[in-house]
């Protein structure tokens, strides 16, 4: 009895959990222009019109193009960190590690005002490289995690065993290296570019017309309006989630990797 | 330069050259990124100027608006109010999630552990707007009120401190769930299989051994809710509908509305320094529980 219980209050947690996504999920279907719940009834009306939003659909092209830019030079910023770390002890390393760490030591919104400053003058407010710039000082950090711990894993001696044959350092990288790294690598990239997808808060202070992305359209709009084509929308950019989450589960783990 | 550690390599001088390679472009991004930032905000918020970081004189004259005024005290206490609140909920309802987690041998264990935290990798936009859904006047929970003729007019629960605080809550858990199975380590089912062996009742083996050593995730869990609830703006910006004034609105608005940056900044840097005095206090805390 008191274990059925405990099951229930677990289950009830769980639901409030899952509820905002649960909902926005149903709402996405609903035939009516504006919001109320129940749904009368169902229809892919609400699909159809963000579809044919385009100022939806160029920001959505928008946030993915700088989501891949993030992700890549996080991956290669990353992974040449990762190795100074690991494999080097110097002068300064501590250093280097907690400057990684720091963005995770101050809230995005103090950062957000920073980083505005220092692009303001360069003129770079609104700009692609002033918000992958941005993106990248909240990314990094994750991706150091990531390949620093499928670096540790990487039996040393298959490389010394490479060099003693022939190989130069980097041909060793290339051929040993980097495929046993490939998972963290990956799971990095995977993680860097669906934070950069998804960042609103920074990335309200440095875009506003030229480089919006998703979130802050859908941020513009719902100080507005609440209607299913942003629950609709939602649900596209919870599948992209999904993906990313079953990704990152399938190569690290998920609870490893945040 | 001298070397430790064992497996790592010496530093030589062709070495040195491949580390230097390894660290410019990553100190270089994180320098524009995090440390220039820094500086800057510093900069500002003692500026004359009222869009530049340097050029102009320096002034106490922000710091004496963001101190002084009785609106930004409001909106102080509005913050630190709501980050005990969000934080209070959100570590009651995270609890028996990690609990369960910890303790479960259910091989679905793998699946709910990734659907507890997977919310953190949904946008806070999205999220909030499934709030705004459950929480608006013809949202789920008046819809379904007024389907069942329980009231006639909608019950007020968004555009108000409790529709943010709710929405915080669920938005910040799965970073309170993931500190506590972090911090559960130390919870053993023998430990607890003695002291039942011995006679103890289920709620003493609570009160006297999982509890005392939960304690610390949970205080890591309480911390990380806390400053992140301090520090939002989005959520309370949209949930509040215009009437929840704390700090993160505040920063938004004088950064992005009214244009006023040094005052942008020098509120950040209040929010700096409530942010960090909490981890001092925190770090205090969990030293002393450790003990």
């Amino acid at each position: 009895m008191s274990r059925f219980l405990w099951h229930g209050l677990i289950a009830l947690i769980y639901l409030f959990l899952l509820a905002p996504i649960l909902v926005v999920v149903i709402v996405s279907f609903d035939t009516r222009q504006y919001l109320a719940f129940p749904p009368e009834s169902l229809s892919f009306g609400s699909y159809a019109k963000v579809f044919a939003n385009q100022t939806f659909i160029s920001a959505f092209g928008r946030s993915v193009m700088i989501g891949l830019a993030v992700g890549l030079a996080a991956v290669v910023i990353g992974t040449l960190l990762s190795m100074a770390l690991v494999r080097y002890r110097f002068r300064g390393r501590e250093g280097v590690n907690f400057l990684i760490l720091a963005p995770f030591l101050v809230p995005h919104i103090v950062l957000a005002v920073g980083i505005m400053l220092v692009l303001a003058p360069m003129q770079l407010l609104d700009s692609y490289t002033g918000i992958i710039l941005a993106h990248l000082g909240i990314t990094v950090p994750y991706t150091v995690r990531t390949i620093t711990m499928s670096l540790m894993s990487v039996d040393r001696r298959v490389e010394e065993a490479a060099m003693v044959h022939g190989a130069t350092p980097f041909a060793v990288f290339r051929r040993i290296t980097l495929p046993l790294i490939a998972p963290g690598l990956i799971a990095g990239g995977v993680i860097a570019f669906l934070i950069s997808f998804d960042e609103a808060t920074i990335s309200l202070f440095i875009v506003s017309v030229k480089v919006s992305t998703l979130p802050t359209e859908i941020y513009n709009y719902l100080e507005v309006s609440t209607d299913p084509q942003i629950a609709a929308l939602s649900v596209l950019l919870i599948a992209i989630s999904i993906v990313v989450v079953i990704a990152v589960e399938k190569l690290i783990g998920l609870r490893r990797a945040l | 330069m001298s070397a430790t550690g064992a497996p790592a390599q010496q530093i030589t001088g062709s070495n040195r050259f491949m580390l230097l390679i390894l660290l410019v472009p990553g100190l270089l991004a994180l320098m524009t990124t995090f440390l220039l930032p820094m500086i800057w905000l510093a900069r500002a918020s003692f500026s004359t100027s009222s869009m530049a970081a340097f050029g102009g004189g320096m002034t106490l004259e922000h710091y004496h608006a963001a101190l002084t005024d009785p609106f930004y005290w409001k909106v102080a206490m509005n913050t630190l109010s709501l980050g005990v609140t969000v934080s209070f909920f959100a570590v009651i309802l995270s609890y028996p999630i990690a609990l369960f987690l910890t303790r479960s041998t259910s091989r679905w264990r793998g699946v709910l552990t990734a659907l507890a935290v997977a919310p953190l990798l949904t946008s806070a936009v999205v999220r909030t707007y499934g709030w705004m859904v459950i929480l608006g006047d013809r949202g789920v929970i008046n819809g379904t009120l007024q389907a069942l003729s329980l009231t006639t007019d909608p019950v007020r629960l968004s555009n108000n401190t409790f529709g943010a605080t709710v929405a915080l809550v669920e938005i910040l858990m799965p970073y309170s769930i993931l500190a506590m199975l972090a911090g559960f380590g130390r919870l053993n089912p023998q430990l607890e299989e003695a002291a039942s062996m011995l006679g103890a009742s289920k709620l003493r083996v609570f009160w006297r051994i999982i509890l005392p050593l939960s304690l610390p995730g949970i205080l890591t869990g309480a911390l990380l809710v806390f400053v992140l609830a301090i520090s939002a703006f989005v959520t309370p910006r949209l949930m509040g509908g215009g009437r929840v004034f704390v700090l993160g609105t505040e920063v938004f608005q004088e950064a992005t509305v009214t244009l006023n940056w040094p005052l942008a900044a020098a509120l950040s840097v209040v929010l700096l320094a409530l942010f960090s005095s909490v981890i001092v206090i925190y770090q205090r805390a969990l030293r002393r529980l450790e003990a």
